[in-house]
Formats: structure tokens, C-alpha cells, sequence
């Protein structure tokens, strides 16, 4: 079993992004970064300093960046696209279907303090409906790097092999997770091991996920924990196994449920045989949020340990 | 849903008529009075809320005064569809926008001190659903415009005098979204439209002129067939002047030249206090330079 450390100290992934991709830049010219004056927020200011003519900067014009992201690629570089997540996709939306997937041009669009963390900046700065309108584009990866090991190896993996991607590049912090916090292509990690209910989370909720896991373990509900740190292509896998092996699942993303991670679970166990369909419950979000900090609006939403695991029981009832 | 405070649109009334009545030198006292009295909220709302966008908050406030205790035809107490319209459409300035709709009597000036505490209906950017005087939601920059371009054809169909007016900021130009509305408003001949640019030549990040040029802004805007107006964003009269309708015929582009920060020496033309909070120290120094 993995203890977790509700004290431990937590981070803002976007710091070991930006150090990852430096390093990286500094060996391979072919990585250059675009944004939409996001230099600060997406912590390139040293990126700028080190390599100022790898660094495009087209101003607040989103759409614009994600096409001359994708006309970089075509001309063999590595192009990090990185703005606020609400506006580089929503904003973009069309580019990133016709420029990105759709002509495979291999960009990594980096998606800047996603899901709530602009808190009471409101709906129009939330990015939750991401997941939802990428999961639609066939041909693009979704990555939700946990923590900093993760961010680290998904810039690593997609400055190796660049391919048409969509990461979420976290500001909301978080724990780092049990080592080896390892990613791979098209899988979730387990993180822990149970039997009577799965706990499958993305991203920030990870980490929640695990602390719910100890508060049903005090009740003797045993849980098992995957990371769903790689969303597209989708690890049917691992969710069949959870299906087959536990008794229900319950789902935790920071994004709206219409077509996020809870909806590609759900769908894939309505296809399984009877005996292992079973009960799905899915957390996260269902509304424009009212005015609220992050933690607030989480909390809210039934993203938090207690939520979780009351989800669960409420999962293993239905079972 | 915040209602009306019918006490406050009162003493907005009588102001406005003062205003309305004065001659140039003490108008220009009036509106500049009423100015300040925004700005020191706004100081207060950002340091009670611990975030907020000040510096655009204090390079737009000259504009929206004149706009709200001079030109637009609007009555917090009385919202015919043919009333004019005020969008502001660089949405992060909404303290700004929050106190000076608050001054009208939109909603009573106490709910100021709610600005982006939670579950409040003052938001970090504006939400028509809850705030009375907001007529589109706004935050994502560039979509002002649009909506605008839209209200000035439906006013057309309509047969009403209503006149539009934008606020949008000058990095905000940078979206190509306003540029195809410009087209649109040209070719409509949106006589009854007014884009007014808070140019105070900063963004987020850096001046606009290092990021991604605008200048020369005045002879582009006319290319897309705007009657361009270049006026000190901070002089009362030149604004209400630059708000009177075309002689062209098309839309109007009120070039607002600003200083981002303006009013509080530390923070003027500077780039970090886009939104950067004042210490309580800083607060306290700004709103003595803003008495
Ligand atoms: C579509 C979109 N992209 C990026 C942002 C983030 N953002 C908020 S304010 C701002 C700078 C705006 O600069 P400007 O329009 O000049 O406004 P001002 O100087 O008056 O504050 C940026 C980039 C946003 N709100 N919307
Ligand atoms: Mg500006």
C-alpha cells in the first residue's frame, strides 16, 4: 500500500516544464516555442533570454499561433505551442482540427493552467471542456501529465518523437507521486492496488485519488488507483482489467464530463460483456462555475478526497 | 442576478445633468472627480479581492466616465431595447467596469467589496447573467466586437437610434477577429458603431510595438474604412468630442491615447502592474495620489 502524505509539498508543473524544455533546446535546434504574449504565464522568460529568435511570439492572436505552430512543424522543427489552455483551445479549435490533426502535422500544443486553475477568473478562463472537443479530433494524443516526473518525461517523449499532441501543462499544484512516476504512450499507470472499486483520475486529481484510497482503506474498501495520464489514444486495456478484476469505477477529471475521460471509460464498459459491466460513476464538471478559488470551485464539483470516496461506495452499492 | 439600486441611479441622474448642464472648464472638473472617486474603488476592490488587472483598470476609467456620465444614452431604472450599448470588451478590466456601473446605480456600490469573493456575481471578467449593465460576457479578447457589429445591423432592422459603443484594448487588436468585424462594419456602413482602443501601447507581457506591431494604427483602421479619431484618452472633453456620431457615414475608431496605470506615479507605462496587486503599502500611496 502507498502512504500518502497530505502535507507533502506540492508544485506547479509548468516550472519543470519549461526547465525540461530548455534543456532539451539547448542540444536539439530543431525545438522552438510559440505563444501568444504568454511569455510569463507560460514561463518562458528564461526560453526568450537563451534562445530569443526560438521563441515566436505572435501576440494575442491564438489562432494565428497554432497555424504558424503548424507551418514551423512542416518545415521539420519541433514547435512547443504554448498558451492559457481555454484559449489555445477553444480559440483554435479549427486550427487545431485542420492544421494539427487533420494534417498531421506533428505540433505539441501546450495547454497552460488547464482545467479550474484560474479560479475566480471565471468560466471564460476555465479550460474544462477540452478534453471533450480533442477527444472528438481523431489522430491527436492527449497526455495529463500528474506531476513533475511526468511533465518532464512527456516533453522528453514528444521532443523524441514529435507527433500531433495535446498536453496539459498544470498550475494548480500537486504532489509529486510514489516513484517510479513513469509515462508511456496510450497507458495509465496503477498507483495503487485494490479490490473492490477503481479509481481512475487524470491529471490534478491523481493525487486526490490516492488520498481517497486511504480514506476508504480506514472503512476496509480496497481501491485501485490508475493514473490516466494519457487519454488519446485511450488504454482500453487497462479499463477492461479494472472492469474484470474490481467491482466498480469511479472516474475524477478537471473537466466537464460530457466527453472527457469518465465518458471514453463509460463507453468502452457499456461494450463489455454483462457480468463485467460495471457500475461507472463519473466526477467533474457540469456547469459554468460560479465566482470561486480553485480549491472552492473543486471542492464543489465533488473533486475532493470525500467526494471521491464517497462515489465509490456509492459505485460498490450499485455493484 | 444583482438588481437596480434605485437611490444610487438617483444621485447618478442629478450628476449626469450637472454634467450635462456645465460649462467645458467645470465639466471637465466634474467628469475628472468622478474619475478619481472610480479609480480609488477600484484600488480598494483589487486589494480586498488580492488580484485584479490595475493597470488597465486605471487606463480605461477617463473612458468609460465620459462614456457613462456623458454620451450614452442609457438609465440604469429604464432598459428599452433601443437604449444604447456599452461592451467592454478587454473583460479583465471588470473592476473598472464593476465600479463605474455600480456609480450609475446598476447595482448598489456595496457589492464592490464582493469583487471576486466567492459566490459573488462580480466575477474577474463580466457575465451579463448576473450583472445588470453588462450586455455580453467578455474575458476572451477580441469578442467584443463581433457582438457590437451585430447589435448596430440589428438597430438597422429595427429602425433604432441606438448607438454601439467597444471598448477594446490595444493588444487586444492583435486577434483577427476584430479585423473581419472592421470589414463587416464597413461594409454595413455601422455609422451607429464606435470602437474606442484603450491605446496605452502595453499587453500582458511587453509594449505592443515589440510584440506584435500595430502602429500605424490610425492609417490601418482607416484602411478598413473607419473614421479614425486620435485623442488623449485622459482628457474628458477630447473623448466626448471623439464619441459624437460620424460625418462619413461608417464606423468610428476612437484612437484613446492612454497611459497604462495612470494616476499612480510607481505604476504608470510600466508593464508588470497589468496585474500585479499593490502591496498595502502601494495601495495606501495610490490612493493618496488619486485623492
Ligand atoms: C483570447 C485571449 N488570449 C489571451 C488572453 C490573456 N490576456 C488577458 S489580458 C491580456 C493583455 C491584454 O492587453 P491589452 O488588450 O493591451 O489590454 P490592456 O493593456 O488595456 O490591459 C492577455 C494576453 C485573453 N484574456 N484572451
Ligand atoms: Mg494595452
Amino acid at each position: 500500500m502507498t502512504a500518502v502524505d497530505v502535507a507533502a509539498p506540492v508544485h506547479d508543473n509548468r516550472k519543470a516544464f519549461a526547465e525540461e524544455l530548455m534543456a532539451l533546446a539547448a542540444a536539439d535546434p530543431r525545438i522552438v516555442a510559440v505563444c501568444n504574449d504568454s511569455v510569463g504565464s507560460s514561463n518562458l522568460v528564461e526560453f526568450r533570454e537563451r534562445f530569443p529568435d526560438r521563441l515566436i511570439n505572435v501576440g494575442i492572436a491564438e489562432q494565428n499561433m497554432v497555424g504558424v505552430g503548424a507551418g514551423l512543424a512542416s518545415m521539420g522543427f519541433v514547435p512547443f505551442v504554448c498558451a492559457a489552455a481555454p484559449f489555445l483551445t477553444g480559440r483554435s479549435l479549427e486550427q487545431i482540427k485542420a492544421d494539427v490533426a487533420y494534417s498531421q502535422h506533428p505540433v505539441i500544443l501546450c495547454g497552460m493552467s488547464p482545467g479550474m486553475a484560474y479560479g475566480e477568473l471565471g468560466p471564460t478562463h476555465h479550460s474544462v471542456e477540452d478534453l471533450s472537443w480533442l477527444r472528438a479530433l481523431p489522430g491527436l494524443d492527449i497526455v495529463l501529465p500528474a506531476d513533475r516526473a511526468q511533465t518532464r518525461e512527456a516533453v522528453r517523449m514528444l521532443a523524441a518523437e514529435p507527433r500531433p499532441t495535446f498536453m496539459r501543462v498544470g498550475r494548480h499544484k500537486v504532489p509529486d507521486l510514489p516513484e517510479p512516476s513513469t509515462l508511456e504512450r496510450g497507458r495509465f499507470q496503477q498507483v495503487r492496488d485494490g479490490a473492490d472499486v477503481t479509481i481512475i483520475a487524470a491529471g490534478t486529481m491523481v493525487s486526490r485519488a490516492l488520498q481517497a484510497a486511504e480514506v476508504l482503506a480506514a472503512e476496509g474498501v480496497t481501491s485501485r488507483v490508475l493514473n490516466a495520464s494519457w487519454l488519446a489514444p485511450f488504454d482500453d486495456d487497462a479499463v477492461r482489467a479494472a472492469a474484470a478484476q474490481t467491482r466498480a469505477i469511479v472516474t475524477a477529471e478537471e473537466a466537464n464530463v460530457s466527453g472527457g475521460l469518465g465518458a471514453a471509460v463509460a463507453s468502452l464498459v457499456a461494450t463489455l460483456p454483462a457480468g463485467q459491466r460495471v457500475p461507472v460513476e463519473i466526477l467533474g464538471l457540469h456547469d459554468f462555475a460560479p465566482t470561486g478559488s480553485t480549491n472552492v470551485l473543486l471542492t464543489r464539483a465533488g473533486l475532493d478526497a470525500e467526494h471521491l470516496a464517497e462515489a465509490a461506495k456509492a459505485a460498490i452499492a450499485r455493484a | 442576478m444583482l438588481t437596480t439600486d434605485l437611490e444610487q441611479v438617483l444621485i447618478w441622474r442629478a450628476e449626469r445633468d450637472r454634467i450635462a448642464a456645465a460649462e467645458p472648464a467645470e465639466k471637465a472638473t466634474l467628469l475628472a472627480g468622478r474619475a478619481q472617486a472610480i479609480r480609488r474603488r477600484v484600488v480598494q476592490m483589487i486589494m480586498a479581492a488580492g488580484q485584479g488587472h490595475v493597470g488597465g483598470d486605471m487606463s480605461v476609467t477617463d473612458i468609460l466616465t465620459t462614456l457613462f456620465y456623458e454620451t450614452l444614452r442609457i438609465d440604469p431604472a429604464d432598459l428599452p431595447e433601443n437604449r444604447d450599448r456599452f461592451i467592454l470588451s478587454k473583460g479583465h478590466c471588470a473592476a473598472a467596469l464593476y465600479a463605474t456601473l455600480a456609480s450609475c446605480g446598476y447595482f448598489s456600490p456595496k457589492e464592490l467589496g464582493t469583487f471576486m469573493a466567492e459566490g459573488s456575481a462580480l466575477n474577474g471578467h463580466p457575465n451579463r447573467v448576473k450583472v445588470p449593465g453588462v450586455e455580453t460576457n467578455t474575458g476572451p479578447l477580441g469578442h467584443g466586437l463581433p457582438v457590437a457589429v451585430g447589435q448596430a445591423v440589428g438597430a438597422h432592422l429595427a429602425g433604432s437610434p441606438a448607438r454601439m459603443f467597444v471598448v477594446a484594448g490595444d493588444g487586444e487588436l492583435q486577434e483577427g477577429s476584430n479585423w473581419e468585424a472592421l470589414m463587416a462594419a464597413a461594409h454595413y456602413g455601422l455609422e451607429n458603431l464606435t470602437l474606442v482602443v484603450d491605446r496605452n501601447r502595453l499587453q500582458q507581457g511587453a509594449r505592443t510595438e515589440d510584440t506584435n506591431g500595430l502602429d500605424p494604427l490610425d492609417a490601418r483602421l482607416a484602411a478598413f474604412g473607419c473614421e479614425v479619431r486620435s485623442v488623449d484618452g485622459h482628457d474628458h472633453l477630447a473623448l466626448a468630442e471623439a464619441y459624437a456620431p460620424p460625418v462619413t457615414g461608417g464606423p468610428v475608431a476612437v484612437i484613446a491615447n492612454t497611459i497604462k496605470g495612470k494616476g499612480i506615479s510607481f505604476m504608470e507605462d510600466r508593464v508588470e502592474w497589468h496585474h500585479k496587486v499593490p502591496t498595502s503599502e502601494q495601495a495606501e500611496q495610490a490612493l493618496l495620489e488619486l485623492a
